[in-house]
């Protein structure tokens, strides 16, 4: 899915929300990283629905206060409210926002199934981010946050996140 | 079902997910390594997330502007509805390890009932928590295996560990009286009804970690009616400092 496509996003806005980043992940915007569920304009007031990619996610209070900002600089009031169904999953990262994390040295989350053989081991299936090789290893299920995995690359040494796969 | 009896019922849920959550953020920066350090804070963050879901939910039925601080920090020991398992202090690594693969077993089984439950906030909050908790289940499971099946002493900790804290596995099928009228509501899971499968798939588990089923057939009891171990006051000490200390702050 690209953004674009989504009709839930009122398009004038999407300029705006794409300045605003997870601040954990300041290359991804919150689009591309498909935390916002939809945003209308009603009365010139912007009505925002946002949803949390963990439930202890820190940076979800942050996004709100940001993406309210960002409205109000653009000369909006706004809404912002968390909604916790239908649950977040990876597969609402966009195609740009995998690219994205990718190049910031994040692994972009695999399929459930091959998820699953990553993170137990089985299968050296996680490519490295600094040279591109398969040939990897878990280091930790949990890495810097609850969303990603710490993997390292046992050919140039390169220690690096994996996103993982949420459904 | 009547309002009252409903925050009970989400008590019972969500105070294991608060206490468990604060027992394993004592140990930040505390970790045997750096990996499991991260892990075990990932999974309290995770646990207190879902608490913070539950809260706000109880807040807005209670009204009143009562808000979630004021329900994490503000009750008294009596008033926490936790089993008696999670409050259970981090003696080792082994003992945490048993103790959260315990609860981790539980807690999946009852979120994969808890997302069916005609009321749509709790369905809600339990369809989003299933997919952490299995990753708690996976870590913890892994890691009873490992030491199970590991060196001599990592075996005896685990087994230790698994032997003093079973007696605290049985509690966590009893139904209290809001579970009762939950459940006829179609609103609460029946926990008594995930016993079985519960210890069936412990025991597979810890079989293959090469560990003893304890025999023990005394169980304790007392957390689900608010009645806990002496342990649980320090944690609340520690816990409710700040709101106490501090009455409205903020972060
Ligand atoms: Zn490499």
């Amino acid at each position: 899915m690209t953004i674009t496509e989504d009709k839930h996003i009122d398009q004038k806005l999407i300029p705006i929300l794409k300045k605003v980043s997870d601040p954990e992940i300041p290359v991804l915007s919150i689009l591309d990283m498909g935390v916002v569920r939809s945003a209308v304009i009603v009365n010139n007031k912007v009505e925002v629905i946002i949803t949390p990619t963990y439930s202890g996610c820190p940076a979800m209070d942050v996004i709100g206060e940001d993406i309210s900002k960002a409205l109000e600089d653009a000369g909006y009031e706004s809404e912002v409210k968390l909604v916790l169904s239908p649950a977040w999953t990876t597969d609402w990262i966009t195609e740009e926002g995998r690219a994205a994390l990718k190049a910031y040295g994040i692994a972009p989350p695999l399929e459930a199934e091959a998820d699953k053989e990553a993170l137990l081991g089985n299968k050296k299936i996680v490519n490295c981010t600094n040279c591109g090789s398969s040939n990897t290893k878990l280091v930790s299920q949990f890495g810097s946050t609850a969303c990603k995995a710490l993997f390292q690359c046992e050919d140039c040494q390169e220690p690096f996140d994996y996103f993982k796969c949420l459904k | 079902m009547e309002k009252k009896n409903l925050v009970q019922y989400i008590y019972g849920i969500a105070d294991n997910a608060l206490i468990l959550g604060q027992r394993l953020s004592e140990l930040c920066g505390h970790g045997p390594s750096l990996e499991t350090d991260i892990a075990l804070t990932n999974i309290s963050l995770d646990l207190l997330g879902q608490t913070r879901s539950y809260y706000q939910y109880v807040a807005l039925l209670e009204g009143e502007g009562k808000t979630e601080d004021d329900i994490a920090f503000l009750r008294t020991e009596r008033q926490y509805k936790s089993v008696l398992l999670v409050e259970q202090p981090n003696t080792d690594f082994a003992y945490v390890i048993t103790r959260q693969f315990l609860f981790d077993a539980f807690h999946l089984a009852l979120l994969e009932k808890l997302q069916h439950s005609k009321d749509d906030t709790l369905n809600a909050i339990a369809r989003k928590a299933i997919k952490e908790v299995s990753y708690h289940l996976r870590f913890s499971g892994d890691w009873v295996k490992r030491l199970g099946d590991g060196t001599d002493i990592s075996k005896q900790k685990v087994q230790e560990a698994v032997n003093m804290l079973w007696t605290y596995t049985d509690e966590l099928f009893h139904l209290t009286e809001a579970d009762s009228e939950a459940v006829a509501e179609g609103i609460g899971v029946d926990v008594s009804q995930l016993k079985e499968d519960y210890y069936g798939k412990v025991k597979e588990l810890l079989e293959e970690a090469t560990l003893e089923i304890p025999e023990s057939k005394y169980f304790q009891k007392g957390g689900k009616q608010g009645i806990h171990t002496e342990h649980m006051g320090y944690l609340l000490a520690d816990l409710q400092y700040m709101q106490r200390a501090y009455p409205n702050m903020k972060w």
